[in-house]
């Protein structure tokens, strides 16, 4: 019959809008954002975070500028620390990401072999000032491990158990090497990642 | 005590008009009085409107399966506030090749007319703004004369998308402007009156004109003939934003936007309030409620159903748009005005029997001239 669709169509327009007050779990998918958030996936990533394991000294980051030169926007920028003899160490004096050049490629943890540089799930980072307060020293991205544990669970248990091996592997070597730590260790050196404890 | 809160604003206003008869003379009272009518509807109306967009959005948004806006004030009742500030304060844009006088004026012009004809409603009883014995004449009139100023509008923006809207706003308006008269005309027939409270009052007592079979039928037609009249969807080709941008308001920004709107929302209630005038019995209903709590609940209803079609219809192709009017609306209400004259003619059961057979006709002959016609299969004699 002629508007048999039409009345149909009203039909379900009123259903769902009826549905809405009668049942809201069903009828309202409205996440109202910033009281409630939707759970990130695990695998969510936006910007990048330094790892620490116990106290932020103990930083994982050797400095070796492998992520820095992968960057495809360059939004990495490391000074390795020197010592009083200006030998490099294993260790970023000045370690600064420009959140807002970052393009959130997730390149640099891919390529980090000292499991350092991961992604983050932190989202809300506005900023009044793009310049300065996007541009995020080391001391602002240091996060420890164990919030990495809590992010991303799947990872964490990965990467611990390639880690274990690797330092049980590294073990009856690593007391022979460890004090032939030479001061032309470049950066870029990546022999004993696996003990980045020290490093 | 009903019958105080059935005249309470008719009451308050006599009684205003006796405490300044106590100091004024004659002639300012009588001024004051039209003025104080004046005032009261250029007051509500915005606020009307300004409602109506808040419900729009709401009921929308829950037909979409969302909350609407909820952020502003409790369930987002100042939004409305809080988008007028926003409209205000945002830049006012003129291109530069406009024409500056007629782009400034189609905003202004074109609330005018909505705003007139709210005073021929008669919003509750002896709640009219004027009385005037061709009030329907000339609320059809008036209302007619908004397509004016929305063609001003598109006609000064010198833009391509704003011209093509007004051309289709005038043809949609002039095209529905037919049959929607032709619709009011039995009501004209049986009540014998254009006044728009006469029509009211051959209707108390719940002998209301859509519970005739013509009432119905007419009733329907002036509905959707209004609903394309303020251009909302199904019929907002004027203003198809997935065609031509924004039709005949692209160039519009600001508060010259917001009027635009206004224009339309006042004229969303006006025709509603006409069509439950004509129809619904007006402010007509059970006693224990006043009268224009009735005209409003009506009026109310009529504007949901009109958010309801938004929420639910595409809009229509123009060929269907215009052969909708001419094809369908038009012929079924000359056909009407006869079912209704012979209703005001014949004695009781004869007239029922005589509206169904005239309608079953006329409908069934719609149906047979308006069916799809396929064309055959060519045959092409040479080509193999």
């Amino acid at each position: 019959m002629f508007g048999w669709g039409v009345l149909k169509g009203m039909l379900v327009t009123l259903w769902n809008f009826l549905l809405t007050y009668l049942w809201p779990k069903k009828g309202i998918f409205t996440v109202q954002y910033p009281e409630k958030k939707l759970p990130l996936a695990q695998r969510y990533r936006n910007f990048p975070f330094l790892v620490y394991d116990g106290t932020p000294h103990m930083i994982r980051c050797v400095a070796c500028k492998i992520c820095e030169s992968e960057c495809p926007p360059k939004c990495i920028y490391i000074i390795p620390e020197k010592d009083a003899e200006g030998r490099v160490q294993k260790k970023p004096a000045v370690f600064d990401i420009d959140y807002a050049i970052c393009m959130n490629c997730g390149l640099c943890e891919e390529v980090c072999p000292f499991d350092s540089i991961f992604m983050d799930h932190e989202y809300e980072i506005s900023k009044y000032n793009r310049a300065e307060d996007l541009m995020v020293r080391k001391e602002a991205l240091l996060k420890p491990w164990e919030y990495f544990a809590k992010i991303r669970p799947h990872d964490f248990e990965r990467i611990e158990a390639k880690r274990a091996a690797k330092s049980a592997k590294a073990k009856p070597v690593a007391p022979a090497e460890k004090p032939s730590q030479k001061p032309d260790a470049g950066p870029t050196s990546p022999q004993q990642g696996s003990v980045p404890k020290n490093g | 005590m009903a019958e105080t809160i059935d005249q309470i604003f008719v009451l308050a206003k006599d009684r205003f008009l006796d405490l300044l008869g106590i100091v004024l003379p004659d002639w300012i009272i009588l001024l004051v009085r039209i003025l104080i009518s004046i005032a009261v509807l250029l007051a509500v109306a915005p606020v009307v409107m300004m409602y109506m967009t808040w419900l729009e959005r709401k009921v929308l948004g829950r037909i979409q399966n969302r909350y609407g806006p909820n952020r502003v004030g409790i369930f987002g009742l100042l939004q409305p506030i809080a988008d007028g500030i926003k409209m205000l304060t945002k830049e006012d844009i003129v291109p530069k090749n406009a024409d500056q006088v007629i782009h400034f004026l189609a905003p202004v012009v074109i609330v005018i007319a909505p705003l007139l004809v709210l005073a021929v409603l008669p919003f509750g009883r002896n709640m009219i703004a004027a009385d005037l014995n061709v009030g329907l004449l000339f609320f059809l009139g008036v209302s007619t004369f908004g397509v004016i100023a929305l063609f001003m509008g598109s006609w000064a923006s010198r833009n391509k998308y704003s011209l093509l809207g007004g051309m289709r706003a005038f043809a949609q308006m002039i095209s529905y402007e037919i049959p929607m008269v032709l619709s009011v005309v039995p009501v004209i027939l049986v009540t014998s009156s254009l006044s728009t409270a006469a029509i009211v009052e051959a209707q108390l007592g719940w002998k209301w004109f859509i519970f005739t079979p013509w009432g119905g039928f007419a009733a329907l037609v002036f509905f959707l003939c209004g609903v394309a009249e303020v251009n909302r969807t199904p019929f907002d080709l004027p203003e198809a934003e997935s065609e031509i941008v924004a039709g005949f308001h692209t160039e519009y920004s600001g508060m010259k936007f917001a009027l635009f709107y206004m224009a339309e929302f006042i004229s969303t209630f006006a025709i509603s309030g006409l069509a439950v005038t004509l129809f619904l019995g007006g402010w007509d209903g059970p006693a224990f409620l006043p009268s224009w709590f009735w005209f409003g609940l009506k009026t109310f209803i009529l504007i949901l159903i009109m958010i309801w079609f938004r929420g639910t219809l595409p809009r229509f192709r123009v060929d269907q748009l215009m052969g909708f009017a001419w094809k369908v609306f038009l012929p079924f209400t000359l056909a009407n005005i006869f079912i209704a004259a012979l209703w005001a003619l014949l004695p009781y059961p004869k007239n029922f029997i005589a509206d169904t057979i005239g309608i079953t006709v006329i409908l069934t002959l719609l149906q047979i001239f308006n069916r799809k016609e396929t064309p055959k299969k060519r045959k092409y004699l040479y080509a193999n």
